[in-house]
């Protein structure tokens, strides 16, 4: 089922008429500036391509983990499996075959997939205790007031992406976490691009209800802006 | 084409307000912590050792791989052939590394043998008590590893042993008197006994002989050849035997130090 959105915050040029073709090629590579040097680079040595392919998606695979699982260790994991299992991948891949390779929408599909079967698994088992504060490495560009402000509302909200489905928490993370357009999206997800559209409206908008109810309860709660019964009211925060 | 989001330094956006959700979405992005590299990538080094060309790789939890005669291509080849692990050069050796090499004595050196199976471990285990100048047969080692009837395998074990030089495979010989094989070569291995005074030509004569122990009537003990205290025994108090069963028979007791000893006392 595919839901025409009205809501998407600033939709690619273009991709409104993408339906259906969730291919993404569009000459530039995808929107992903890293990939031709990426692929140069693998092509002359796997290692020292390697070596590339980590410096250009370090962050983008690891924010995506981080956000995905809500957990750091687990996203640690998480990044370090794909990175590994891209690498293995890459022992078998012949000059053909990395000429056409798109490596940042690739890299996010062994982690989505991976992220996918590790939920699989976990589902069988009991969670792992409450989710963890991500302990976000401090910018020393920024003020400890902003960062102190920036940590606040960063696991507040972090803690709501996990009160969406999989899917939904997936399309939000990789739009707008990880920045990539819905076209790569729906190529790493493996839906069509409408799908993907869908589940990014659906999913902000359960994030600004969620996020309305916080603040609510909060005022509520302490009045006195930021203080102590922050973990109580964000675990009561499920409506 | 991406209309990317212009994210506002320091920025905490307000997820409350219209466009302030996608801006707060966007600040959780963040960069990897440094560490993760080092737990799918190996690093290389080339350092100075006993023998040409040394390469060595290790991982945070040790050195574990070492190649000799080889040049940077194919020991990265050889690596990902057996570990399937990216290797990326180093800024400089592991601690203990090059002075572990200098002396043949691997001390407190960390090695990350994970990946070996349990006889394997064990297999080498064992040869890394062997110590500088001394050499232990195949069968010594099998028998110490706990399984003394699996000599070959205790051969093909050291065949594969990832760490050459740190793990002295290069100190168990044949007990015939031979030297046997080595993942570098048996020159090298010849080259690497000798360097460390081990003096193959003497025992070679014992071997032919038909001794492979050597006791002392002073002391009633008897040893490997090579074992320091049999190097201390005086000729004229000095006594050969074919295997630890002849010099029990004869009234000796296996050195608690080399372990000469049959598998099971009966």
């Amino acid at each position: 089922m595919t839901v025409t959105d009205q809501t998407l915050p600033a939709p690619a040029p273009g991709a409104g008429a993408q339906t259906g073709a969730e291919t993404g090629q569009d000459g530039d590579g995808c929107g992903d500036p890293a990939a031709a040097a990426v692929v140069a680079a693998l092509r002359g040595d796997l290692d020292e391509g390697f070596a590339a392919l980590y410096e250009a998606y370090r962050g983008t695979v690891f924010s995506t983990a981080l956000r995905l699982s809500g957990r750091w260790a687990e996203a640690e994991d998480l990044s370090a499996e794909a990175f590994l299992r891209a690498y293995r991948a890459l022992c078998g891949y012949g000059p053909e075959r990395l000429a056409v390779l798109r490596p940042r929408a690739w890299l996010l599909t062994i982690l989505a997939n991976h992220w996918r079967n590790t939920l699989r698994a976990a589902a069988r088992r009991p969670r792992p205790g409450p989710l963890e504060e991500a302990p976000d490495p401090p910018d020393p560009a920024e003020g400890v007031e902003a960062a102190a402000a920036r940590h606040e509302t960063g696991r507040e909200l972090a803690a709501l992406l996990a009160e969406l489905g999989p899917a939904q928490r997936a399309a939000v993370v990789l739009r707008h976490v990880a920045d990539l357009p819905v076209a790569e999206i729906a190529e790493i997800l493996d839906v069509p691009a409408g799908t993907v559209k869908s589940h990014i409206s659906r999913g902000l908008a359960r994030l600004r209800a969620l996020t309305t109810d916080h603040d609510a309860l909060r005022a509520a709660a302490t009045g006195t802006g930021r203080s102590g019964g922050r973990a109580d009211s964000t675990k009561g925060g499920t409506p | 084409m991406n209309t990317r989001h212009h994210r506002r330094p320091g920025g905490p956006g307000d997820p409350g307000g219209p466009g302030g959700l996608e801006e707060a979405l966007a600040s959780l992005a963040t960069d990897a912590p440094p560490a993760l590299l080092d737990r799918v990538a190996a690093r290389r080094v080339r350092v100075p050792g006993p023998l040409e060309d040394v390469h060595v790789a290790f991982t945070g939890h040790g050195v574990a791989f070492l190649r000799a005669g080889m040049d940077e291509r194919a020991f990265t080849a050889a690596f990902r052939e057996r570990f399937a692990r990216p290797l990326l050069p180093a800024d400089r050796p592991p601690a203990g590394l090059e002075p572990a090499l200098r002396t043949g004595r691997a001390g407190a050196l960390r090695l990350d043998l994970r990946g070996l199976s349990a006889f394997e471990a064990a297999v080498l285990a064992a040869t890394a008590t062997i110590p500088r100048g001394q050499t232990r047969p195949y069968a010594w080692v099998a028998r110490q590893a706990g399984s003394p009837g699996a000599v070959r395998a205790a051969g093909s074990a050291l065949g594969r042993n990832p760490v050459p030089l740190l793990i002295p495979c290069h100190r168990v010989t044949r007990s015939d008197g031979t030297i046997g094989q080595y993942v570098f070569g048996a020159g090298a291995k010849e080259r690497l006994l000798r360097a460390e005074d081990v003096d193959l030509d003497a025992l070679a004569a014992l071997a032919r002989r038909g001794v492979h122990y050597l006791g002392s009537d002073t002391t009633g003990v008897y040893c490997h050849p090579t074992c320091a205290d049999a190097r201390r025994i005086t000729p004229a108090h000095r006594h050969g035997f074919r295997s630890p069963a002849a010099a029990e028979a004869a009234g000796y007791r296996p050195c608690l130090r080399c372990r000469p000893g049959l598998a099971t006392p009966a």
